[in-house]
């Protein structure tokens, strides 16, 4: 109890701290210049944070596409077409992946996909595309552990069902399977994506940090973290509260994004669970 | 459960030994600022701790405008800035030159450019230049490479070359001096500025308005591109940072300096 309570106090006082900090200067610039505007020149007291808004949602959105889809692939594989024994070395060791430092993420970025990108897809390789890249392997291990939890949960009588009843496997995976296990996945994308807009260093690393909204995915991009951990050793009054204000901005946008994800696993939840899977079962009988 | 607690109680008696231990040995000089001055700091701190056993001199990175706050509310006796104080800053802080280093212009060891005069380097740090042929170079695209806002490496250039011009904001952004090697290392586009005394051999620093940038030329003041290091204190340094400061002023400490690649003071 006593721990709980500490928990939560601890996160009361820092958000109140952020808001605190972060406040006074979006009500001095405006907030519709705040967020809305592209120039970010913090030494003359122009504080647009466009820029980085675009750049935090395309990484993270491109880091979700190939976490997701890597992720969940692998989570459906491990679970219905790997036999028991080398799932036991696969997850634990797709697991291991989350020990290892952001630093080092970043740093193989920059030594073997920067140059990469940058000889065969053009553009100075510090990129989009390499930031997408580098957080989607960091959220892997999240999404693919969560996932595989989640779809063993599935009872063994909905896949025994839908086989019984003629259907293949790839239809029993992701017309019953999938749908049942439904919120865990949701679950498990929320935490990559936590994981993902979070991520600074290695993003500093291979983003190249540019204050100028990305026109293709092979432009540089500062996202808002980066932002932060770039500017804040040398920041000193305005510039250090725009700095705060930046993490508002992080803080309400997390918020948001999990409020939506948080919003459409429950209300598929509450439309009587699994009712697709178990229709689609009544339907062969 | 007994054995995790009996751990814990172990720690805390080491952590508290240590405090006791630590506080114990000499008195402890703190600098703090720019992380251009870092790596020399340190050097000069090692040697200084060497002839002098009983004192420590403890060095920490942050960047200039840290250093200076640090130095402001006596978390630092020492804070490092590597540009010029403003006017502001110069009325509340004693600052004494350490050393003087150049601001090297780089560029991929392959690309042939001799030099740059700084009304070019400043069309290609405004974005105006988009190809080295424009500047007599080979016909790749030009990518400029900048330090993030606040950093003294990046005032430095700004007040010496760009003036009122800004920055372009598609210059990509690193954070240290380290992290702009790194890039023009490996980029045959790319161009960037840094402490001429961390170029090292892997990259080429090329002439600025004719001038070769060499140490003698920075001393000859002839090079363009020069700003000082400072040791910046709030009022009369304590003894122990005095100390420290007459060491690296000594001209032991200005030949350590001088062997770094860097300029002495005087």
């Amino acid at each position: 109890m006593l721990a709980a309570l500490s928990a939560v106090s601890g996160l009361a006082i820092i958000t109140a701290f952020i808001f605190k900090e972060g406040l006074p200067i979006i009500a001095k610039v405006g907030l519709g210049d705040f967020i809305f505007s592209n120039d970010w020149y913090p030494t003359e007291g122009q504080f647009g944070i466009l820029p980085m808004i675009v750049g935090s949602l395309e990484v993270t959105a491109g880091a979700m596409v190939i976490g997701v889809l890597f992720g969940l692939g692998c989570a459906v594989l491990l679970v219905d077409f790997v036999p028991p024994r080398p799932v036991a070395v696969i997850k634990p060791s797709i697991e291991l992946l989350a020990g290892i430092p952001s630093v080092v993420y970043g740093f193989m970025g920059v030594v073997i996909l920067v140059p990469f990108i940058r000889d065969y897809l053009g553009g100075p390789g510090l990129s989009v595309l390499a930031a997408s890249i580098v957080l989607g392997i960091m959220v892997l291990p999240t999404v693919t552990s969560i996932s595989v939890d989640a779809l063993q949960a599935v009872p063994r009588a909905y896949r025994e069902g839908s086989i019984a009843l003629g259907a293949t496997e790839w239809q029993t995976t992701h017309m019953v399977v999938l749908k049942a296990a439904r919120s865990g996945i949701v679950a498990a994308v929320i935490l990559g994506m936590g994981r993902a807009v979070g991520e600074t260093m290695a993003v500093i690393m291979v983003a190249g940090n540019t204050i100028a909204v990305p026109h293709s995915i092979l432009d540089p991009v500062r996202t808002l973290t980066s932002n932060i951990a770039l500017e804040m050793g040398y920041a000193a009054g305005d510039h250090r509260q725009a700095l705060f204000a930046t993490g508002v901005t992080l803080f309400v946008i997390i918020m948001i994004l999990n409020t939506i994800a948080l919003a459409v696993s429950r209300r598929r939840a509450r439309r009587a669970p699994f009712t697709r899977a178990r229709l689609f079962v009544e339907d062969m009988t | 459960m007994k054995w995790l607690i009996g751990i814990a109680a172990i720690v805390v008696v080491l952590n508290g030994l240590s405090l006791i231990l630590g506080g114990g040995r000499g008195d402890a000089v703190n600098a703090v600022g720019s992380t251009s001055i870092q790596p020399f700091a340190e050097m000069l701190a090692q040697a200084y701790e060497g002839s002098h056993p009983d004192l420590y001199v403890n060095v920490q990175g942050g960047g200039s405008t840290a250093g200076l706050q640090a130095a402001a509310n006596g978390l630092a006796q020492i804070g490092m800035c590597s540009r010029d104080l403003t006017p502001d800053e110069t009325k509340e802080f004693r600052d004494i030159v350490i050393a003087r280093d150049g601001l090297a212009i780089v560029v991929h060891p392959s690309n042939p450019i001799e030099g740059l005069s700084r009304d070019q380097i400043r069309r290609i740090f405004a974005g105006e230049i988009h190809n080295w042929t424009e500047v007599g170079g080979p016909d790749r695209p030009v990518r400029p490479i900048t330090r993030e806002e606040g950093s003294g490496t990046r005032e430095a250039f700004v007040k010496k070359v760009m003036g009122k011009v800004r920055i372009a904001r598609e210059a990509l952004t690193q954070e240290s001096n380290g992290a702009v090697k790194e890039l023009v290392r490996n980029d045959p586009a790319g161009v960037g500025y840094m402490s001429l005394g961390l170029v090292g051999g892997e990259l080429r620093a090329v002439d600025v308005d004719g001038v070769a940038p060499t140490s003698a030329n920075v001393v000859a003041g002839k090079y363009p591109l020069v700003r000082p290091f400072l040791f910046v204190t709030k009022g009369k340094p304590s003894e122990t940072a005095q100390a420290f400061i007459d060491f690296v002023l000594s001209p032991e400490g200005q030949r350590m300096i001088e062997n770094e690649g860097l300029v002495a003071a005087k």
